[in-house]
C-alpha cells in the first residue's frame, strides 16, 4: 500500500547486525562479563579501556614508528597499566570504589587525549590518523571493492576490520570459555559469590580479581583497536561515558556470566538500532508520521527510546537475559 | 567415643582452672593482644593458649568480643598490638589466605555458601595447592586434570560423609540453612586444617540438624586431626561437644577451665548475669515481687496456648 522498502530495511538491519561496530560492542562486553558476569567487579569505565587500548596502538605507530604487531602489543600494555593503575588503590576497598573510580577514569583518559597540553602527543581533538598505513598493508583486501555474501555486503577498507574484530571475538570467547571451567574460573566466581568465604578458604582474592580487571579490560582495548582500524582514525570524542552503557546493555541484553551472550546481545542490539532507524525514516518519508511530529533528524534520536522501552520489556519478562539462568536470578533473592 | 573423648580431656587435667593457663601442646598461643574500635576495647586478651587436637569453646555474652577475636586470628581484621603464634610460627600481619595456607581454617556467623556454585564447586574450591587456579595453567586442561580428579574424588567422600551426596549438582543456594552449614563445614575440611575455628555453627540450625552437626564438630579431632575452636551460645551445646571452656567478657579472658567448673565460676556468672544479681534479697519480698511481677503478666493474654 505504501512505499516502504521493507528489503532495503532488511538488508541494512542485517548488514549492520554484523557490522564493525557490533563486533567492537561484543569484545567490549565480553570483557564487561569476564569483570562483571564472572568477577563481581563493577566496572563503569568500560570505555576507557577501549581508548586506551586504541591509543596505545595509534601512539606506537604515529609516535615510535613500530610495526603493526609491536603496535597491538603496545595497545595491550597500555590497557594492563590502566588496569593496574584502576585495580591497585581499590580492589582491596569495597566493590562501589571501583566503580566510582572506572567512571572518573575513563573521562580522564578522553580529556588527557584532547588537552592541548598533549597536542604534540595525542594531536588533541583532532585525534591519531596516520598509523592506518601498515595495516592498510596487511590487508588483503582492496579498499574499494564491496566484500561479502547476501544482505552483508562491507566496503574492502572495513571488512578487514570486520574480520579482525569477529576472529579476535571468537578467540577470547574461547579464552573465557577455557578459564571458567577451569579451577581459575572457579575461585573467580567464588570471589563474585562472596570474597571473604574465598579468602577463609587460602584464596588470595585481591590478586584474582586483579587478574579478571587486567583480562577484562585487555579485552576491551582489543575493541579499541579494532575501532581504529576499521575507522582509520582514533578520535577523542568517541570515547564518551555513555558508551559504557550501551556495553553493558549488550551485556545485559545477551544475558550475564554466560559466554556467548555478548555477542549475541550486541548482534541484537544493533539490528534493533539499525531497523528502527530506518523504518523511522522510511515512515517519515512516506509520511505515515506527519513532520509536526517528528522530522527525519529526530528519527536518530527517537531509536535510542525504543531501544530503551525494548530493554525495559527484556527486564520485565527476561530479567535474566536471552542466555542467562533464571534459576540462578531467583537465588539472589534468597 | 567416651574412652576418646577421656582421653582428650585428661591431656588438660593438669592445666589450672585460671585464665591464661599455660597449656602441655599449644597450636595456638596469644600474647597482648588488643583491639579498640573508637573508645571501645573490643578485645584485650592478655594470654591464651589453645591446646592441639581438643576441642575448645569460646563462650562469653554478647558483646564480649568474641567474634573480634575470631577475626583477629584469622587476619580478617588486625590488631592494635599483640602478638600469636600458630604451630610455632608467629603470625602477626599474616592475610586471611596466607593463614588458610598454614592450617587455620574459619567459618563464618552468617554462612557464606556459595550460592551460584554447585555444591561440588564449593567442595572443589576448598582443596589448597591447585595448579588451575594459576592463569597460565588454567588454559591448560591437561596440566590440572589430574589433581580435578582427585579433589572431586576427596570432595565427595566428604559430602557422603556430611550426607550432601544427593545435592552434589545442585546450586549451593538451594539447601537449606542446615545443610548449608553442613557444607561450610565439609568445604572447610577440604583445605585440609589443623585448626578449625567454627563461629557459631549452630546457630540458625534447625534441631533435626543440631545433632548430626554436632557429631561431625565432636569427630573433628579423631578422624581429622584437627583442633577445634568454636564460638557458641547454647551452653547445652557446650556441655556436650568440648574440651575446655575459655570464658570472655568485655574482651578479656574471664575464666577458662573444662565446662563443669566454668558454671560455679564467680567472674563468669558475674559477667552473664551482673556483679549484683544475687543481693540478698528477704523472703518475703522476694514472694511480694514476684506477686506484683504475676499480676502485670496476667493482664496480657499467655503468649503459648496449647491446643
Amino acid at each position: 500500500m505504501t512505499g516502504i522498502d521493507w528489503g532495503f530495511i532488511l538488508n541494512q538491519t542485517l548488514a549492520r547486525s554484523l557490522d564493525l561496530n557490533a563486533a567492537v560492542y561484543a569484545l567490549a562486553a565480553v570483557g564487561l562479563n569476564v569483570h562483571f558476569g564472572y568477577a563481581g567487579l563493577l566496572n563503569f569505565g568500560q570505555v576507557g579501556f577501549v581508548a586506551v587500548g586504541a591509543y596505545g596502538m595509534g601512539l606506537a605507530i604515529t609516535l615510535w614508528q613500530t610495526g603493526p604487531f609491536v603496535a597491538v602489543l603496545m595497545g595491550i600494555g597500555f590497557a594492563v597499566v590502566f588496569a593496574l593503575l584502576l585495580g591497585i588503590p581499590t580492589l582491596r576497598l569495597r566493590a562501589d570504589y571501583l566503580a566510582i573510580v572506572t567512571i572518573a577514569a575513563a573521562e580522564i583518559v578522553r580529556l588527557l587525549a584532547r588537552s592541548t597540553a598533549l597536542r604534540n602527543v595525542t594531536r588533541g581533538a583532532e585525534g591519531l590518523n596516520e598509523f592506518i598505513g601498515p595495516f592498510r598493508e596487511l590487508s588483503p583486501f582492496n579498499p574499494s571493492l564491496l566484500y561479502g555474501i547476501g544482505p552483508f555486503q562491507y566496503r574492502g577498507s572495513q571488512f578487514f576490520a570486520i574480520v579482525i574484530g569477529w576472529v579476535v571475538t571468537l578467540l577470547t570467547l574461547l579464552l573465557v570459555w577455557q578459564l571458567m571451567r577451569s579451577p581459575w574460573g572457579r575461585v573467580v566466581k567464588a570471589i563474585r559469590e562472596d570474597e571473604d568465604a574465598a579468602r577463609a578458604l587460602g584464596k588470595n582474592a585481591y590478586w584474582y580479581k586483579l587478574q579478571a580487571l587486567i583480562l577484562g579490560g585487555v579485552i576491551g582495548g582489543l575493541a579499541g583497536m579494532v575501532l581504529a582500524i576499521g575507522n582509520a582514525t582514533i578520535q577523542p570524542d568517541f570515547f564518551v561515558a555513555p558508551l559504557t552503557f550501551f556495553f553493558w546493555l549488550v551485556l545485559i541484553l545477551g544475558g550475564v556470566g554466560r559466554v556467548w551472550s555478548p555477542v549475541v546481545g550486541s548482534i541484537i542490539f544493533w539490528a534493533l538500532i539499525t531497523f528502527v532507524r530506518n523504518l523511522g525514516r522510511a515512515m517519515v518519508n512516506e509520511g505515515l508520521i506527519p513532520t509536526s511530529i517528528m522530522d527525519t533528524s529526530q528519527v536518530d534520536q527517537i531509536q535510542f527510546w525504543i531501544v530503551g522501552v525494548a530493554l525495559a520489556l527484556l527486564m520485565v519478562f527476561r530479567p535474566q537475559g536471552i542466555f542467562g539462568s533464571r534459576e540462578e536470578m531467583a537465588l539472589d533473592a534468597r | 567415643m567416651p574412652a576418646e573423648t577421656a582421653t582428650r580431656a585428661d591431656v588438660l587435667a593438669d592445666v589450672p582452672h585460671e585464665p591464661g593457663a599455660p597449656k602441655p601442646d599449644p597450636i595456638v598461643v596469644v600474647d597482648g593482644m588488643r583491639k579498640a574500635f573508637g573508645g571501645l576495647i573490643a578485645v584485650d586478651v592478655e594470654h591464651l593458649e589453645i591446646q592441639r587436637g581438643v576441642i575448645t569453646a569460646l563462650i562469653g555474652p554478647n558483646g564480649a568480643g568474641k567474634t573480634t577475636f575470631f577475626n583477629l586470628l584469622t587476619g580478617f581484621d588486625s590488631p592494635d598490638t599483640g602478638h600469636a603464634v600458630f604451630d610455632g610460627q608467629a603470625i602477626d600481619g599474616y592475610r586471611p589466605y596466607q593463614l588458610a595456607g598454614l592450617g587455620m581454617v574459619r567459618t563464618f556467623q552468617l554462612t557464606k555458601s556459595l550460592t551460584k556454585l554447585s555444591v561440588i564447586e564449593n567442595m572443589k574450591l576448598g582443596a589448597k595447592g591447585q595448579r588451575g587456579e594459576r592463569f597460565l595453567p588454567s588454559l591448560f586442561t591437561p596440566l590440572w586434570r589430574r589433581q580435578e580428579e582427585e579433589i572431586e574424588e576427596r570432595a565427595m567422600e566428604l559430602l557422603r560423609r556430611f550426607q550432601l551426596d544427593h545435592m552434589r549438582d545442585e546450586y549451593a543456594g538451594t539447601l537449606s540453612g542446615g545443610q548449608r552449614k553442613l557444607l561450610e563445614m565439609a568445604r572447610a575440611l577440604m583445605v585440609e586444617p589443623k585448626l578449625i575455628m567454627l563461629d557459631e555453627p549452630m546457630a540458625g540450625v534447625n534441631p533435626a540438624l543440631t545433632q548430626s552437626l554436632l557429631e561431625h564438630v565432636k569427630r573433628l579431632p579423631a578422624e581429622e586431626g584437627a583442633t577445634v575452636v568454636f564460638v557458641e551460645h547454647d551452653m547445652d551445646v557446650v556441655r556436650d561437644i568440648s574440651d575446655w571452656v575459655v570464658v570472655m567478657a568485655e574482651g578479656k579472658i574471664i575464666a577458662e577451665g573444662p565446662h563443669s567448673s566454668i558454671g560455679q565460676n564467680q567472674a563468669v556468672i558475674d559477667a552473664y548475669l551482673g556483679a549484683h544479681h544475687d543481693a540478698p534479697l528477704d523472703p518475703e519480698q522476694e514472694d511480694e515481687w514476684l506477686r506484683e511481677d504475676r499480676l502485670e503478666l496476667g493482664d496480657v493474654p499467655p503468649l503459648r496456648e496449647e491446643p
